[in-house]
């Protein structure tokens, strides 16, 4: 084994032991754990679909059977099934792959943007601060659903856009955070030691500055997690989001939402699937503050 | 104070100039497509062209810019495609009703945060001062369409106690505007309870505080005069941020319960590629934002003795 090699697995364990003494600490918190518990159900729920769904969720079979009614092939629709015929426990369970698939692409994506954005801002400040602050202050200065109202209508309603338009949305906000991290800590003394050793500005904001202000991050990003999942299940109720007939849990609310007095299970069963994934990255992020003030 | 409101004045400006400039190159740099919008998919490219040709399309695009500029400034936005009339003549009475909606939702959310904040921050780590914070995060987590759908299954076929759809077509109802009111609360009231109860436990931290307790003083004359005067500075902003956000809360509330407002018109001229109604529903949209904006920068100048004698 060579000296890299080894390097690269002491810092993977050193990784690993990490990810595992912040499981530890959020055990102190119950109200981390409640959050914790109900993004890992929705993750296992997300990665399992194909295996815990019984049925296709786009298979149109008898429509409107209640909850718990017997399916044709002898199985049962758990959740009923709805206007269509489509088991909802089958469309709940797709729904929230979508849902996790495009809610963690756009938020990393935003905070690829945002990060680079905000770091060369309060670190090079001066002009490149106020371009950026200032792109910010205009994007910022939309009330965001109409801003993807306008993006969305512009370019078309597909999954693409919606990751582009939630990029575009909340990098500025992301922006505004780090650079004030970044303003705060380009000033510490290890900053100035890898200037004296001649590292470039990159090396600096991305390797010494950023690792410590991850801790704000982390919860933002929690909370943001949160905001990007009622904002893709926004944009499917309001019919901007994904085309049908692939499931997607605020479209599934909007299709079925005038059928609510008739059977209400088909749109109630979504709004509950959407409010505790929300609910848990929610929660999470408190849990997180909450450990991270105590030491 | 005068420099600064010269200077906030100034940036608000320069922002809507920004915006109106994004606007128009978002919708309005391709003037085939406008003419595509206006006219319908199905007609032809000489009819196209007539119509670009009459109403000046084939200038440069920074003059149209301007044109469109100066109209926009004289009201006038255009015609919308949808209803075949001026946009103006449908926005203003839209825009009154979300007014209508907007000042119902924060005349009760405002109160019902800042008491919760307060009487969660009193005594931070209380059981009180944790079941408010549980709760807002809760209320906060369900997303407004999917709490407008439980509550009208709650209130409308459950207890029959509220109408399900807003559409006031009998005229102004306030029984209708209950549900669209207590979605956009139940949504918002969290953020700002939060941040007062934040405000509230920081000065009760103070060294002042402490002082008014040790000298005695009731505990409620400590909480009335000491710590609430300097403990609402700071939600102040937070409330006018927050029409920033009950704008794009009015969308989903209004297109849920049917409520003939500004957002149910933004949506509806949206889904309908109506280009003249989207850009004028933006821009009053962002003006409105940038303006409470202004005053929150102005008016938390004004209440913060530390930055207004400075």
């Amino acid at each position: 084994m060579t000296a890299e090699t080894v390097n690269a697995s002491v810092r993977r364990q050193g990784r690993v032991r990490g990810i595992v003494t912040a499981i530890g600490l959020m055990r102190e918190s119950i109200v981390g754990m409640i959050g914790l518990s109900l993004v890992v159900f929705w993750v296992v729920v997300a990665l399992f679909a194909p295996l815990l769904a019984p049925y296709s969720p786009v298979a149109n079979q008898v429509s409107f059977a209640v909850p718990g009614a017997m399916a044709p092939d002898g199985g049962t629709f758990w959740l009923g099934t709805d206007h269509l015929g489509r088991d909802i426990l089958s469309r709940v369970i797709w729904g929230s792959r979508t849902v996790l698939t495009y809610a963690p692409i756009a938020t990393a994506l935003a905070y690829a943007v945002g990060i680079v954005m905000g770091a060369m801002a309060g670190y090079y400040r001066g002009w490149v601060d106020s371009v950026m602050s200032g792109f910010a202050n205009v994007i910022l200065s939309f009330p965001i659903l109409v801003l993807y109202v306008v993006i969305i209508s512009t370019f078309g309603a597909s999954g693409l856009n919606i990751l582009f338009a939630v990029t575009f949305a909340s990098a500025p906000g992301i922006m505004r955070i780090v650079r004030g991290l970044v303003l705060d800590l380009r000033n510490r003394d290890y900053v100035a030691a890898a200037q004296t050793r001649g590292e470039s500005s990159f090396y600096i904001m991305f390797v010494e500055i950023l690792p410590n202000a991850r801790g704000p991050l982390i919860v933002d990003a929690c909370l943001r997690l949160g905001y990007t999942t009622i904002t893709i299940g926004v944009l499917g109720f309001l019919g901007l989001g994904l085309p049908p007939p692939d499931p997607d849990w605020g479209g599934m609310i909007n299709e079925t939402r005038n059928l609510l007095m008739l059977a209400p299970h088909m749109t109630i069963v979504p709004c509950l699937a959407i409010s505790s994934l929300v609910l848990g990255f929610n929660l999470l992020a408190d849990g997180i503050r909450e450990v991270s003030l105590r030491d | 104070m005068l420099l600064l409101l010269v200077k906030r004045f100034a940036m608000m400006v320069a922002i809507m100039l920004v915006v109106s400039i994004l606007l128009f190159l978002l919708l309005e740099l391709d003037p085939e497509g406008v003419a595509v919008k206006v006219l319908g998919p199905y007609t032809s490219v000489e009819q196209r062209m007539l119509w670009l040709e009459q109403n000046g399309y084939n200038e440069a695009a920074w003059l149209r810019y301007i044109g469109w500029l100066g109209n926009l400034l004289q009201g006038d936005f255009g015609d919308s495609i949808k209803y075949k009339a001026p946009v103006s003549d449908i926005l203003w009475s839209r825009l009154a009703n979300t007014g209508i909606l907007g000042l119902a939702t924060f005349g009760v959310m405002i109160p019902l945060s800042l008491a919760l904040g307060v009487l969660a921050g009193m005594r931070e780590g209380s059981w009180l001062d944790r079941s408010i914070s549980v709760t807002s995060i809760v209320t906060t987590s369900v997303p407004e369409f999917a709490s407008a759908v439980l509550l009208v299954f709650l209130f409308v076929f459950h207890l029959g106690w509220l109408p399900g759809t807003s559409g006031m077509a009998d005229g102004f109802s306030w029984i209708e505007l209950v549900l669209p009111v207590l979605v956009l609360v139940l949504y918002d009231f969290g953020y700002v309870a939060r941040m007062t109860r934040a405000s509230m436990a920081e000065v009760m931290q103070t060294p002042y505080i402490r002082t008014a307790i040790l000298k005695g003083l009731p505990y409620k004359r400590v909480i009335m005069r000491h710590a609430l005067r300097n403990a609402l500075i700071a939600p102040f902003t937070v409330i006018m941020l927050q029409i920033n956000w009950l704008l794009s809360g009015v969308i989903v509330v209004e297109f849920a319960f049917s409520y003939k407002g500004f957002g149910a018109l933004l949506l509806d001229a949206s889904l309908n590629d109506d280009i003249f109604l989207i850009q004028a529903c933006a821009m009053v949209a962002v003006f409105v934002a940038v303006a409470t904006q202004t005053l929150a920068d102005i008016g938390y100048t004004y209440l913060n003795p530390r930055i207004r004698f400075s």
